[in-house]
């Protein structure tokens, strides 16, 4: 570990965080607000009165300034896989480059297709024709959406490939795998629909924000209807989704669940934490820097329910990960390092039996790559070879454990408003409780709060890990003058903010001038 | 053939006159050129060099010169 460069590594992790959480704060409005669009489209297509045709052109035009500021920032990350983190994108070939590939494709011929077709298309071709493109834009945006979190998954839970010594890539034997790995599918969903959500209460915040202004009263009424059905279906699918994801982060990332809960002891009664305040626990030792509870609120033994679905199962907490379990069968971090270990020294034995010549040492070694029980028992491990301090593989705990309570609070509390928000429009009295529009204002930025604290549970929660066991972060960063990505870091810092406010301000202009002001 | 010309030429006149009409789509377009500039022009060109390429002389070298980094 010390023979890598720790300021650098840290600098190219917050260019990395920097880039993502702004490119972020773009992408799940335009996956929620399209379907959003579509199904307002749908109804002037059914109905063909103008107020839905108004309401779709004005949200349409919330989306295009949305859309067109975000698009193409993700191409920025892209650069930075080549440049700052290119071990990484060497190691994962072609399971990364497939997917990312196949969604720039498809976002660039589907995206710009049909987004052309619902902006200019109008007056220009049926409306049959433009519900159609308004769909397939939803559509095509969501697809895009799944390739870039199976590549996603696969770095949270590596499945269908094959280590080539030769290559030094990780090749994909089995696509299907890929694409159906339980982390992909679960995250995908769970992402969606927390999108979903979001998009709603950003309609609707907006929507509320004209009902106190006493303004468009049938325009907002009827989209809080639509986005408050909207988003009530996709919160509670959320949660469903989310409890899911868990049980699946539980069995593939023990580490980041058990930061995820600030369980440091586990058990077959572990209780799950509804709420909570972590302090440093100065008087242990077991674990370096360990925090404990304070003021916490436990349901008891819910956490084997939790993720088992029947109670008395042991749950792992960081205690037993990083000294190991043996009662349980958790093998300890040590264990763990010894075998990354001996994966690694196979791994060097080789290169120097290539740079000898030796090509019958070479083949031989290479062949225990291709072996399954040395791939289960050694190779597997590889990451940890990298690692001489099992604490070390302990992620940042009130990190992971605040991002996630905030957005599961959260996550409760919009479903709350979203239940408030439907009854009351349907009852026509939305516009008499200006404490609830006033909250659902509020709760925009809160949705987005929720989503990056998605993703920081995501990601933080993997450290040190940047594929699962198999690649630390620190081995996958390349060896940059620290001081270049610094520069970087600031360049993109005022790039991101000055794009941010150009589009706070033209949304904002958009939104006073109101649905009658037409025109994109 | 002649079909096909037509079937090009209205797909050209649906963008012509899509652009033409703009009027909020204009500016975003100006910051989505300003972006992709700065992005390809300033970022790709000056800061984000493909690091492997920099450092091995052809593609043959790259596997070696990983293998080296992740065996240190």
């Amino acid at each position: 570990m010390e023979a890598f460069d720790l300021s650098l590594i840290n600098w190219s992790r917050a260019q990395f965080a920097l880039t993502a959480i702004y490119h972020w704060l773009f992408v799940p409005l335009t996956l929620g607000i399209t379907f959003l669009i579509a199904i307002m489209e749908t109804i002037y297509y059914k109905t063909g009165k103008e107020e839905w045709k108004k309401m779709t052109q004005f949200w349409m035009t919330v989306f295009g300034i949305n859309f067109a500021i975000g698009v193409a920032t993700g191409i920025i990350l892209e650069f930075e896989f080549g440049t700052n983190w290119s071990y990484y994108s060497w190691f994962v070939g072609d399971i990364f480059g497939a997917p990312l590939a196949i969604e720039g494709i498809m976002a660039f011929f589907m995206e710009s297709t049909f987004i052309a077709i619902m902006f200019f298309g109008w007056s220009k071709v049926s409306k049959g024709f433009h519900l159609t493109a308004t769909w397939l834009t939803a559509v095509g945006s969501n697809l895009s959406a799944l390739w870039i979190l199976v590549a996603n998954g696969w770095m949270q839970n590596p499945v269908g490939m094959q280590f080539n010594p030769e290559t030094v890539r990780n090749e994909m034997v089995n696509f299907w795998d890929v694409l159906f790995n339980p982390n992909a599918i679960n995250k995908f969903v769970h992402t969606l629909y927390s999108s979903y959500t979001l998009a709603a209460l950003f309609v609707i915040g907006i929507s509320a924000w004209y009902l106190l202004k006493n303004r468009e009263h049938i325009f907002a009424r009827k989209s809080i209807i639509v986005a408050s059905i909207f988003g009530l279906i996709f919160s509670l699918a959320t949660v469903y989704t989310g409890d899911e994801s868990a049980r699946e982060v539980a069995k593939s990332q023990p580490m980041k669940f058990a930061a995820m809960e600030g369980l440091y002891q586990g058990g077959t009664n572990a209780p799950l934490v509804a709420a909570g305040i972590m302090v440093n626990d100065n008087e242990s030792d077991a674990i370096h820097n360990k925090k404990k509870l304070i003021a916490s609120v436990e349901i008891p033994n819910m956490l084997s329910y939790m993720i088992y679905l029947k109670g008395g199962e042991f749950i792992p907490g960081i205690h037993d990960l990083v000294h190991g379990n043996e009662a349980f069968g958790i093998m300890s971090a040590s264990e763990k390092i010894e075998r990354g270990t001996v994966a690694k020294n196979t791994l060097n034995n080789y290169k120097l039996a290539v740079k000898e010549g030796n090509t019958a040492k070479a083949d031989s070694l290479k062949a225990q790559f291709y072996d399954p029980a040395f791939t289960k028992d050694y190779f597997k491990y590889f990451g940890y070879s990298y690692f001489t301090n099992p604490h070390d593989l302990v992620p940042n705990v009130p990190l992971n454990f605040y991002s996630f309570h905030i957005m599961v609070a959260l996550g409760f509390w919009f479903i709350l408003l979203f239940t408030l928000t439907l009854w009351l429009s349907l009852k026509n009295r939305i516009a008499d409780w200006r404490w609830l529009l006033r909250a659902a204002i509020i709760s925009m930025p809160l949705a987005y709060v929720a989503s990056e604290a998605g993703w920081l549970v995501a990601e933080f929660g993997r450290q040190p890990w940047i594929i699962q066991d198999l690649m630390p972060t620190m081995a996958a960063a390349s060896n940059l003058n620290s001081n270049m990505v610094q520069a970087t870091f600031w360049i993109f810092f005022l790039t991101f903010t000055v794009l941010l406010i150009a589009e706070i301000k033209i949304m904002t202009k958009q939104i006073k001038q109101g649905p009658n002001h037409g025109g994109h | 053939m002649e079909a096909k010309a037509s079937i090009l030429s209205r797909i050209y006149h649906f963008y012509l006159d899509g652009f033409r009409s703009m009027t909020l789509g204009k500016t975003l377009w100006l910051i989505i050129f300003i972006k992709l500039f700065i992005m390809f022009f300033v970022l790709k060109l000056f800061f984000f060099k493909d690091h492997l390429s920099q450092n091995t002389q052809n593609e043959h070298e790259k596997p070696a010169f990983v293998l080296d980094h992740l065996t240190q």
